[in-house]
């Protein structure tokens, strides 16, 4: 009887104890709906110092607030409650603050649930928590360094906006600066015992001129190699693999070059060597070549075949640069002199591009090769060389032309001049009624 | 001599030439101080005449068209043997023409010279003054270029403001919404066939009524001459003052010569309507004073768009000043004082707006 009357309790308080049970359950993955009446945290919240302080207005900044999602969705515990004590109770499933070790794993629950994120944003990744396992600051935090960036740490907290925003923290334009919070921080990263001068230097590059200065968001900055969620250094032998996502031919040629075994065999990482890592400066001529700019006298002595190919290379961009030159300030001479000259000036571009395209071919260390590229430069230097020389040439003849013509009207001029005198005269001895003074 | 004197006597046995130019033999002009200024209307005459002619060997290659327009003018700047002389001397005489032009209409005001029984020759001049500035804006665009293209645009969007006839007028002008190459065929019709008709009619007509008026004297110099006849000096239409033309006309071809060889007119960037347009875009010369009277007016003046009230202030004015010449019935004197300060103040505004506009951002 005991057992019957225990079955039936169960009967009705199972299902009554898994209605209590499954809202809790749910409150792990917040509702995509708005279910919540009201969000009585901000009304304490809003006007709490700074540790504790969340105002309405930057909250209405998150991108999850916008998504309708509140406090309780992070924090657990039960906004509807003006009861700060009910509210905030553990029975409400109340977290407080979020221990940095479990803040990947808070955010993982929902970004890492594509059924889950497909409501809002079906082509958005679900894998940052298993990259963030892989990197250094997800390695170091299961191993309980707390130091290292979590999800907050990148992406702001309580005003988490999408990286498409540009106020938000990893919007490209603003990545440089987020890592650096940390990595120019001395103090902050001597346990660590690596360089601070990553943002120094790249602050100097040709990569952050693009991005900063020209705004061009596809330029490179510290994710495009190092990685976002699975930010590592780029090893030795992947340095070149990185470049060449974007400078596709550079490495192509490098890889087919003699550099390439002797790098390897050295351990020299292949761009870097002579480009830096965050210092890539915008590379001259003078890199180089045997002079005192040059980067290959850092590996080539005089004599050996390396510093003659260097030299080789360097005399024949050289003389390209210089034919081109040649070229332009005559052209701009005849052009400011005014004569027409935009179809040779157009044609210098393609001379302007085989130094390019020579400059990039330098990359393959082959004198030969280069030799292609600057036979077409030069030949189109030379012929718009040309043009601006017969439009300068024309140019004068012009003005010997205006010269003879302006003499001649001026005899012209003295000649009717002095014929109207004469017959103005011969009037007034005929006819001294009409006077001419 | 002797080949001309008998070339002469075959055209005079049938043709009477020398009863044709008895008149013209008789006919003298005024002489004093200011008889330069009569120049002018000569000199704007033969700037028309150096138009037409480098018009036509500009039509021996140009090709109107979006895609062939900015080619056909390169090539003839650059292949064509003298090309660049032809195309710079007839952009240079464009403008020089508009120049003289105007300073003719002011020299006429100032000189009084539209005063009864010249209304009629005022009249048509102010209309060739018109014409003119219709050739400077259809032949701007001819080239294709970049500013001229966008200047178009410009233009025509102003003349779209004009209550109830500007829509319909800027669509008929552009031949569509648009600037477009539809746009240019149609300023290249009315550049080289609508507008020299017209123009030539009336400079028919202006010389024409010339020649029945003769040439004005000032009022007061008019009245002096009256008081002591003795004073009154003139000298014979023919050779005379027609050689002093004649020298003018030589001194213009000087300076035209050598404008177009040390500052040859720029052929600037083939036109792309599909990028924006440069920034501080401005029209030509000549319409610069409009147009940045147009950009100082507020946007709206007592709930009235600034832009249409600026068009209909300028097309009143324009109107007015059509009508000078019958402002003048009583008090004479009066009046013209009035036109004198009207005038002056119209010079130093133009001029003052023009350099105003060109230094503007």
């Amino acid at each position: 009887m005991d057992i019957l009357r225990l079955k039936i309790r169960a009967a009705i308080l199972l299902p009554v104890l898994l209605s209590l049970y499954l809202p809790a359950a749910q409150a792990q993955k917040p509702a995509p709906a708005q279910t919540q009446v009201k969000n009585s945290c901000l009304d304490c919240h809003s006007i709490l110092p700074d540790e504790l302080g969340v105002t309405e207005e930057k909250f209405s900044h998150d991108i999850h607030a916008q998504k309708g999602l509140t406090c309780v969705s992070c924090h657990g515990g039960d906004a509807n409650n003006d009861d700060a004590e009910k509210s905030m109770s553990r029975a409400a499933g109340f977290k407080g603050k979020i221990d940095r070790k479990q803040i990947p794993q808070l955010c993982a629950n929902c970004h890492s649930d594509p059924a889950y994120m497909r409501q809002y944003n079906p082509s958005l990744r679900t894998d940052q928590l298993s990259q963030y396992k892989t990197s250094v600051h997800g390695k170091r935090l299961a191993a309980g360094d707390t130091k290292v960036a979590v999800c907050v740490d990148c992406h702001s907290v309580h005003d988490l906006r999408p990286p498409s925003d540009p106020q938000s923290k990893v919007h490209p334009s603003n990545v440089a600066t987020t890592c650096s919070r940390c990595h120019a921080d001395a103090s902050y990263m001597s346990s660590y015992k690596i360089p601070t001068n990553q943002f120094a230097g790249y602050s100097k590059s040709v990569h952050h001129n693009a991005l900063a200065v020209r705004g061009d968001l596809s330029a490179p900055t510290c994710t495009t190699c190092h990685g976002n969620h699975a930010a590592s250094p780029p090893g030795v032998a992947n340095v070149a693999n990185v470049c060449s996502t974007c400078h596709v031919f550079q490495a192509q040629l490098f890889g087919s070059s003699p550099h390439q075994e002797a790098f390897n065999a050295a351990g020299l990482p292949g761009c870097v060597t002579c480009h830096s890592n965050h210092e890539i400066v915008h590379p001259n001529d003078e890199f180089i070549g045997t002079g005192d700019k040059s980067i290959c006298t850092q590996c080539h002595t005089d004599g050996d075949a390396g510093f003659v190919a260097a030299s080789s290379i360097k005399q024949q961009l050289d003389q390209l640069a210089a034919a081109i030159s040649s070229a332009d300030q005559i052209l701009g001479r005849a052009e400011r002199s005014g004569m027409e000259v935009s179809q040779p000036q157009l044609e210098l571009s393609q001379a302007k591009d085989a130094l390019t395209k020579a400059r990039v071919t330098i990359h393959s260390f082959k004198p030969a090769l280069l030799e292609a590229d600057i036979k077409v430069g030069m030949a189109t230097a030379s012929k718009d060389y040309e043009a601006g020389k017969k439009a300068m040439e024309e140019r004068n003849y012009r003005r010997v032309g205006l010269g003879f013509s302006l003499i001649a009207i001026l005899m012209v001029l003295a000649g009717l001049r002095m014929y109207i005198r004469r017959i103005e005269e011969k009037d007034n001895d005929e006819n001294p009624s009409v006077v001419h003074p | 001599m002797a080949m001309f004197s008998s070339l002469r006597n075959w055209v005079d046995e049938r043709f009477g030439w020398n009863e044709l130019i008895a008149p013209l033999r008789k006919k003298t002009v005024p002489r004093h101080k200011l008889s330069y200024w009569y120049f002018l209307g000569g000199i704007t005459l033969f700037l028309f005449i150096i138009q037409v002619l480098t018009g036509i060997l500009l039509l021996l290659y140009y090709r109107p068209g979006a895609t062939e327009a900015f080619e056909s003018v390169q090539y003839i700047m650059t292949q064509v043997q003298f090309g660049w002389l032809v195309r710079s001397i007839h952009s240079w005489s464009a403008n020089l023409m508009i120049f003289t032009a105007f300073a003719h209409m002011f020299s006429v005001l100032f000189l009084k010279a539209y005063r009864k029984p010249r209304e009629l020759t005022w009249l048509t001049g102010m209309v060739l003054l018109f014409l003119v500035l219709g050739f400077g804006f259809s032949g701007y665009l001819l080239p294709w270029n970049t500013l001229a293209f966008f200047a178009t645009k410009v233009g025509t969007e102003i003349t779209g403001q004009v209550p109830l006839v500007g829509k319909p007028l800027m669509v008929f002008l552009r031949g569509g919404e648009d600037v477009t190459g539809a746009t240019l065929t149609r300023f290249f019709g009315f550049h080289v066939a609508v507008l020299p008709g017209l123009a030539t009619l009336l400079i028919g007509v202006h010389l024409l009524l010339v020649q029945r008026f003769g040439i004005s004297v000032p009022p007061r110099l008019q009245a002096e001459w009256m008081a002591k006849p003795a004073n009154q000096r003139e000298m014979k239409f023919f050779p005379n003052f027609l050689l002093r033309e004649l020298m003018a006309w030589y001194v213009a071809l000087g300076v035209l010569g050598a404008l177009a060889a040390i500052i040859p007119w720029d052929l600037g960037v083939k036109a792309d309507p599909f990028v924006s347009a440069p920034a501080g875009i401005k029209p030509e010369w000549y319409f610069l004073f409009m147009f940045q009277t147009l950009k100082l007016i507020p946007s709206k003046v007592a709930g009235i768009d600034g832009e249409v009230l600026g068009i209909l202030g300028f097309g009143v004015i324009a109107l007015l000043w059509l009508l000078i010449p019958f402002f003048e019935r009583d008090h004479a004197s009066r009046t013209r004082q009035w036109i004198t300060g009207i005038a002056v103040f119209a010079l130093a505004y133009i001029t003052g707006m023009t350099i105003y506009g060109h230094f503007a951002p």
